[in-house]
Order: structure tokens, then C-alpha cells, then sequence
């Protein structure tokens, strides 16, 4: 037996640090070659650490929220026969360092391996959800994780009247229960991409002061150009939302209002106006929020927008996007579709100077010539950096889009 | 001759034929290969003769200790006399109602036994041959069962005066001496009946000590019985080479001590252990991966191919029967559509020698090595008034449960004594249960029954045991 220590490896793109967002191991654990160690999150990226060697993990270094050099210990390994790599020992004590704190975890593998070294192997071990056969198998039937279910019996206990309860709440926690007040809490540790998200947020609401505007737009006429194009689209092409047809009135918005369209250094106390329109596009993931850009959207046609805006959301959410895929925003387009309400007060991607957020299409009633009619009606909502953009040129360059908008064809003109 | 099914099963031991009855109930088309009589190693010979054997040698000892002044106030002036053809010939007749009972239920359930062996082709078609001429069957799904055999030492292989268990248990004349090599539970079983019997019984073991899968606790009560009984335990020993010269066989072992020595036997059992068989039925034309030397599996029982299935001794320790046949059910219903995962809490295991052995889930020891923190109660058989009242409490036999310290979870139980592989039903349901100390000890326990000690092993653990002072 022989030990190895790993140490963050140069990761490459010039990364010099990063921050631990989740531990894939823990001492005591058996790894292979190649398993994934550590999910580690550097400026570009989130990026699995995979194992250089098999054997057991004796101790890891830092906690989720740690940040860790390039080079810096991260791993000690027991190994088969001698170690791997000819590195010199780090000194013949096993990691005496005082600031490593390895999780007081004496949880045992309760994987059932398929097939147990000995009768023991196949035994109980550590704490998985206590519930009889019966209950197990209608958990498993019901595609339920036990793990998830708070048996109300002794010791957690997962009786058939935890399981009913738990599915009559449609697979959520058990419903309330009369007079048991909850006194617990539950600390989220703010780390990784939520971090980023907090600092980013902090940044722009606290730097930029913001005014926002909102107007209602009447798309019927882009909803019936929508649904013909859909209609005529052939096999490889996207469908269309009403997203693409904004990026393209707001590519030719934006060349009358160029200062909408722009970057506000304010330590150089410069504003440098692009030419090209490069749209940020907010988009949830399971993470949490992240931008992802269609570059050069003056250079597209709706087809395009619409084929590449699907392309890096989806990347994003698959966490396979580039860090030029989520950087290089000029302006920002925010939208949550079905939840998209009524109205909202955006903030600004800094250092943009602008953000348009999309609201429900729904039909409402208008009043038109003296009559009430029915039409498809969306709200925009625009936030500006009033620092650069003032009142009246948030509200023109609104109206600009609004006006494109409504009468589509004028966006291809 | 061809057939098409959608479930074909290769070995018809406890583990394929539960696997065949459970899928013909569940309406799926099934097939199960058979190259000997259904059964398989438990039923034709391995479990069940052995406890009838057993049954037989525990009742002739018994009867034997009326002889002379008798015992109990009851003598047979002549004691017992032993006829090893007829106990074979009844054991025989157990092992034919059982295996017409096997095919019975599987002919109901709808199922096809084919007799002849089976070859396979690739992973879903197999050449069986049979009486009748050879017959080719493609399944949708195949689920290998083709258990294990003994293991066979190289420089003494079966045969002759070399025997193995299945041989043991069809000897129709008493060996008056018999060396058995290795001391698990299948030579300490074989080896303690024939001694019951009347035979000289010596063992020779490699290891340090007997039943390696228990602690030395467990094991005391085989110890002083073996002790008493004057059989000689070679322990740390390992036996070299075999020499038959006339009905005698000379077994040269090097003893603990690294001395040469010799143990003479008319028959000696070579038990050392169980291969899965893997060899002989193609497998190796199926390109599924092993585990060692068994049929790797997941906890669903998937081989590395879609859709073929392997259980039982095929695929790892515990080679046991029930955890062959829980498998065996598991399957069919997940190729029925179930969702099922092999996922029992413990596998309980019985020795059936004197006194019996069972135990179900962790050890102290195994609780400790996992970082658990236990409680461990326990009784004595010595205490209980049913024990004593049918001579079994005097073995040194007790009751031993293992909770979790912080909310007495119970992780394991274990006992020793006679008559105690009855009790290992409830231990395997308290476990299954998730059932606490208090569960036990809450539940009313019938007096006078053995089942006794186990609530009172409950209470010994919450640390208030009525039958005995603290």
C-alpha cells in the first residue's frame, strides 16, 4: 500500500484557482480511475475533477465554498502497491495540515453491492430509510426515493401510512399536521454559480441606477406572421417564438438608439457603443441563472437567431457552454415565458446599459376605432442605466421596438 | 427442433426454478433447462439430504444415550443399531417427493421443463440436448442459475475414497474413520453427523479457526462440542497429498506447528469450499463480464447484456439456496414489468451443526469495523426453562442482538444453541422490519418456547433482563 497525493492539476485557459462547489467522495470512499472527485468551478466554468489513480480516499482538503490553487493538495489516496507518481513524500505524517478540515462523516458504504464478499457484506450498515419489505417495494413500484420521506414511526420509520400521505400530497412532504409547529432551519451554503449570480446582482443594482418603463404592445399581426412561418418551416428549422422576431427589431432599434446598445465603463468614465448586437439571453438552468449570448445577431436572420439562441441555452443548461458563449453580451433580453406575468423591473446585465424583459402574450380585450375588440397583447418591460440613457431616450427607443413590433413586416424593411 | 419462449431459464435449483414458477405465474411464456432432476445442489444434494442425514445421525445419537442405565428414566438395554443403506434409501425417498414436488409446480404454473444440457450459442440461443435429439431455444430473455459445484483440491481430486458432500450423503455403509478437509460450514455439518453415527471424525482446516464467517463467541459451543466429543480439530493446517493403499486412505497435512503429519480415513470429505459453474454451457460464447469468478450483476441482477439474467451461487457469496430463490422471484417480475431491486436487508445463514448456528445482518465486530456505535444484548439458553426442559440448554447456546446505540435499531442477531435455525425466521423479519429493541421486547413471547430468549436478549440490551441478574 502506498500513498498518493493529488493536487489540483493546471485545469488549463490560464485557470490559477478554484472554488469547490460539491464533493463527489469522502475519506474512506473506494475510487477508480477516471471516477470524479470533485466538482470544482473555476471563472470559465464547472469542471468534474476525475481521479488519476484507484484506491481509497484517506482525506480531502477544503469544504464547498473553498477556493483551491492550482497546485495546492486536494486528495490523499491509499493505493495499490507503490504510489504512481514519483513525487517526493509530503513529509511522513499523514497530512497534519491544521486548516484541512475533512468532514466528520463515519457514514459506512451502504451501497448493496451485487455481490456481497460474505454473508455480513449483504447486511444493514449505516442509515438507510428504515421501512419494512412491503413498504420498500411500494416505494419502489410508486418510483419513490425513501430517502425523501420522513417516517413518522420510531426511530423514522417509513410506515404504509407515510407512504399514503406522501403520495396523496402528490409526492411532496407530508401534509401539515395539526399542532406540530416546525422549529428547524436550514442553512444553504452560498456558493458557486449562486455566488456568482449574488456578487454579479449586488454589483448592478448597487452601481446602476436604474429607472424601468413598460409599455404594451399589440402582437397580433407578429402572432399570425409567427404561425405562418411555422407552418412553412421545413424539417431542420426551429420553431419559432416571439424571441427571435424581438432580437431582430431590436437589432434594428438599436441603430437608432445606439446608446441603448452599449458597454458603460464608468472607472473610464466611457461608454463604448458596439456596432455589433450581441444579445444576452437569460435562461434558468438547474444551477441557477445564466446568460448565454447570440453573437452578431445584426448578422442573422429570425432563423438563425431563433437555431442559435436554442443552441447555447441548451449548452448552458447541459453546462457544456464555452465561457465565450457566456461572456460578450451587448444588451440582455430577459424571459420567462408562460411565467412572464405582467410586468417586472429588470436589472441591468452590467455593464450593459439596458435590459428588455418579455412578458405573457395573452389576448385582451382592446378598445379600437371606438370599439372593443379582441387582440394579442404583450407587455415589454425596459430597464436603463440612467447614469447614460435618459427618460426620454428609455422611452423612444421602447416606443421604436414597440412600433416594430406591431407592424412586423417593418422589421424586415 | 426449435422453440421460441419469452423467458428461458438455465438450471432448475432453488434459484431457476423459483424464477420459472414466479414468470409461468405471471403469464409469461417460459422455458427452464434442467440437465439433472429438478431441484438442483439443494434439493438433490445438498440441503435437504443433509438434514435429513443429519435429522437421522442426531436421532441415533440421542436414542444411543438410553443405552445401558439409560437417560430420563428411559434405557434400550441394546441401544440403537445403525443400517446406513436404509437411512440413505429414506433420506432418497424425502429427496424423490420433493423433486416430483418441484416439477408438479412448475408444470401448473405453465412452465416447460426440458431435461438435457444446455449449451448457448450467443447470449439468447442455447442447443440443449436431450433424450430426444438436440432442441434450439431462442429467448427474449435468459436468466443463467447454474449454481455452483464443490471445489475440487488439485492434488487430490474427487473420486475413490475422495469424496465429496454430494458422495457424503449417499455412503451406503459407515466409514469407520473419516478425515474431512476444511472446516466451514459444510464440513463441520457432514463431519458432526457422521460423528453422531458412530465414525472417527478428525478435521483438517487452514485457517486459525472453524465457521470463518462467525466471531469466536459463536463458535465456542461447535468447539466444546467437538471437544467433548473427541474429534480433532488440525487447525492452521494444510493438507499436501492423499495416498489410498487397500479400503485406507493416508492424508499427509503440515500442522500448525509446520510438522509433517498424517490423518488415516476409509473415506475423506474434501470440503474447501464451492466454485460457481461457469464452464461446460457456453458462457464464454456470450461475452458477458465476471466478477472474479462469477457472472458479474447488478443489484437487479442484469449481466453486462441486455436482457440475460443471473442468480444465485452464479453470482457470488452468500452461495446460499433463499438468496437464489429470492433472486429467482425478483427476476420474473422485473421481465414481467416490475420494479424491483434486490435489496434485503440481511441474508440470514444457518449452520446446521451441533449446536446450530444462524445469523442475520452485522456482528459487533462488523458494526464496529463500519463505525456504528452498538448496544448488544444478550440471553443464554442456560436460562430458559423450555431449553433446559428438552436438553438444549446446557450447549452453551445464546441469543445475541446487535442495535444501533442511538435509537437501537437493530442491525444484527446472531445465536447459537440447539434447535436455533427455527428462530432465524423472526430474526430475519426483525431486521427486515427495521424493528427496534423495543419492538422485540414489546412483543409477547409464548412461554415455554425458545423464542423466549430473543425478548429477553431485547430487554438484556435496554438493560433490563427479567431471567437474568444483571
Amino acid at each position: 500500500m502506498g500513498k498518493h497525493v493529488f493536487k489540483l492539476p493546471d485545469v488549463g485557459e490560464g485557470v490559477v484557482e478554484g472554488e469547490i462547489v460539491d464533493w463527489k467522495v469522502k475519506a474512506g470512499d473506494s475510487v477508480t480511475e477516471d471516477q470524479p472527485l470533485v466538482d470544482l468551478m473555476t471563472d470559465k466554468a464547472t469542471v468534474a475533477i476525475p481521479s488519476p489513480v484507484s484506491g481509497k480516499v484517506i482525506s480531502t482538503t477544503g469544504k464547498p465554498g473553498d477556493m483551491v490553487a492550482v497546485g495546492a493538495e486536494l486528495i490523499v489516496f491509499e493505493v495499490e502497491g507503490k504510489r504512481k507518481e514519483a513525487e517526493p513524500e509530503p513529509e511522513a505524517a499523514p497530512d497534519p495540515e491544521p486548516k484541512s478540515e475533512p468532514e466528520p462523516e463515519p457514514e459506512p458504504v451502504d451501497t448493496p453491492e451485487p455481490a456481497p464478499a460474505s454473508v455480513a457484506a449483504a447486511a444493514p450498515a449505516g442509515k438507510r430509510p428504515l421501512a419494512s419489505p412491503a413498504v420498500r417495494r411500494r416505494a419502489r413500484e410508486a418510483g419513490v426515493d425513501l430517502s425523501g420521506i420522513q417516517g413518522s414511526g420510531p426511530g423514522g420509520r417509513i410506515s404504509h401510512d407515510d407512504m399514503d400521505t406522501f403520495l396523496q400530497g402528490g409526492g411532496r412532504l407530508a401534509a401539515v399536521q395539526r399542532g406540530q409547529k416546525r422549529t428547524g432551519t436550514t442553512e444553504v451554503p452560498v456558493i458557486g454559480l449562486r455566488r456568482k449570480i449574488a456578487v454579479k446582482m449586488a454589483e448592478s443594482k448597487s452601481r446602476i441606477p436604474h429607472f424601468s418603463y413598460l409599455e404594451e404592445i399589440d402582437i397580433t399581426e407578429l402572432e399570425s406572421l409567427r404561425q405562418h412561418l411555422n407552418a412553412k418551416r421545413s424539417g431542420d428549422m426551429p420553431k419559432l417564438t416571439y424571441l427571435p422576431f424581438l432580437m431582430q427589431a431590436l437589432v434594428r432599434t438599436l441603430q437608432q438608439h445606439p446608446e441603448c446598445n452599449a458597454l458603460y465603463e464608468d472607472e473610464r468614465n466611457t461608454v463604448v457603443r458596439h456596432e455589433a448586437v450581441h444579445v444576452g439571453m437569460a435562461t434558468q438552468t438547474d444551477d441557477g441563472l445564466m446568460v448565454p449570448v447570440i453573437r452578431h445577431s445584426e448578422a442573422r436572420d429570425v432563423w438563425d437567431c431563433a437555431r442559435e439562441m436554442r443552441r447555447v441555452s441548451q449548452a448552458a443548461r447541459d453546462k457544456t457552454a464555452t465561457s465565450e458563449e457566456l461572456s460578450g453580451s451587448t444588451i440582455t433580453v430577459t424571459s420567462l415565458g408562460a411565467l412572464g406575468g405582467l410586468g417586472a423591473t429588470p436589472i441591468i446585465n452590467h455593464p450593459e446599459v439596458a435590459i428588455i424583459g418579455v412578458h405573457k402574450a395573452e389576448e385582451r380585450a382592446v378598445v379600437c376605432d371606438g370599439a372593443i375588440v379582441v387582440r394579442r397583447m404583450m407587455n415589454l418591460s425596459g430597464s436603463f442605466d440612467h447614469r447614460i440613457v435618459d427618460g426620454y431616450n428609455g422611452a423612444q427607443m421602447m416606443q421604436t421596438l414597440k412600433q416594430m413590433l406591431e407592424h412586423p413586416a417593418t422589421i424586415f424593411m | 427442433m426449435g422453440r421460441n419462449c419469452k423467458v428461458l431459464i438455465v438450471g432448475a435449483g432453488p434459484g431457476g426454478y423459483v424464477a420459472a414458477i414466479r414468470a409461468g405465474q405471471l403469464g409469461l411464456d417460459t422455458v427452464i433447462v434442467e440437465g439433472d432432476r429438478a431441484g438442483g445442489t439443494c434439493l438433490i444434494r445438498g440441503c435437504i439430504p443433509s438434514k435429513a442425514v443429519i435429522h437421522a445421525a442426531t436421532r441415533f445419537e440421542e436414542l444411543g444415550a438410553h443405552a445401558g442405565d439409560g437417560d430420563m428414566g428411559i434405557s434400550l438395554p441394546d441401544g440403537p443399531m445403525l443400517n446406513m443403506g436404509k437411512l440413505v434409501e429414506w433420506k432418497e425417498s424425502i429427496v424423490d417427493k420433493l423433486n416430483s414436488g418441484v416439477e408438479m409446480l412448475l408444470k401448473k404454473a405453465g412452465v416447460e421443463l426440458v431435461r438435457g444440457w444446455a449449451t448457448f450459442r450467443d447470449g439468447k440461443t442455447c442447443d440443449v440436448e436431450t433424450s430426444e435429439g438436440s432442441v434450439k431455444i431462442t429467448a427474449e430473455h435468459v436468466v443463467l442459475a447454474t449454481g455452483s459445484r464443490a471445489t475440487e483440491l488439485s492434488f487430490m481430486p474427487f473420486g475413490g475414497n475422495i469424496i465429496s458432500s454430494t458422495e457424503a450423503l449417499e455412503l451406503g455403509e459407515l466409514p469407520e474413520r473419516l478425515v474431512v478437509i476444511g472446516a466451514g460450514y459444510i464440513g463441520l455439518e457432514l463431519g458432526i453427523a457422521y460423528r453422531k453415527l458412530g465414525c472417527q471424525v478428525e478435521f483438517i482446516e487452514a485457517l486459525d479457526h472453524i465457521l470463518p464467517l462467525y466471531d469466536a463467541e459463536l463458535v465456542r459451543p461447535i468447539s466444546m462440542w467437538l471437544r467433548k466429543h473427541k474429534v480433532p480439530m488440525h487447525l492452521s493446517a494444510r493438507a499436501t497429498e492423499a495416498k489410498t493403499r487397500g479400503k485406507t486412505t493416508t492424508v499427509g497435512f503440515t500442522d500448525a506447528d509446520g510438522k509433517a503429519q498424517k490423518a488415516k480415513g476409509e473415506r475423506v470429505l474434501v470440503a474447501v469450499g464451492r466454485r460457481p459453474c461457469t464452464e461446460g454451457w457456453g458462457l464464454e460464447n456470450m461475452a458477458i463480464d465476471l466478477d472474479g469468478p462469477f457472472v458479474k450483476v447488478d443489484t437487479r441482477c442484469r449481466t453486462s447484456m441486455r436482457n440475460v439474467w443471473a442468480i444465485g451461487d452464479l453470482v457470488g457469496e452468500p452461495m446460499l439456496a433463499h438468496k437464489a430463490s429470492a433472486q429467482g422471484e425478483m427476476v420474473a417480475e422485473i421481465i414481467a414489468g416490475h420494479r424491483r431491486e434486490f435489496d434485503p436487508v440481511g441474508i440470514p445463514a444457518v449452520c446446521f451443526t451441533e449446536p446450530e448456528i444462524i445469523g442475520v445482518g452485522l456482528t459487533p465486530d462488523e458494526a464496529k469495523e463500519a463505525g456504528i456505535a452498538t448496544t448488544v444484548g444478550k440471553f443464554p439458553f442456560a436460562a430458559s426453562g423450555r431449553a433446559l426442559a428438552m436438553q438444549a440448554g446446557t450447549d452453551g447456546g445464546f441469543v445475541r442482538i446487535t442495535a444501533r446505540r442511538d435509537d437501537n435499531v437493530i442491525i444484527g442477531i446472531h445465536a447459537v444453541g440447539a434447535h436455533v435455525a427455527e428462530l432465524s425466521g423472526e430474526f430475519a423479519h426483525a431486521l427486515e422490519m427495521s424493528a427496534r429493541l423495543e419492538d422485540i421486547a414489546g412483543t409477547i413471547h409464548v412461554h415455554p418456547t425458545l423464542t423466549e430468549a430473543f425478548a429477553e436478549a431485547a430487554l438484556a440490551g435496554l438493560g433490563h433482563a427479567i431471567h437474568v441478574a444483571k
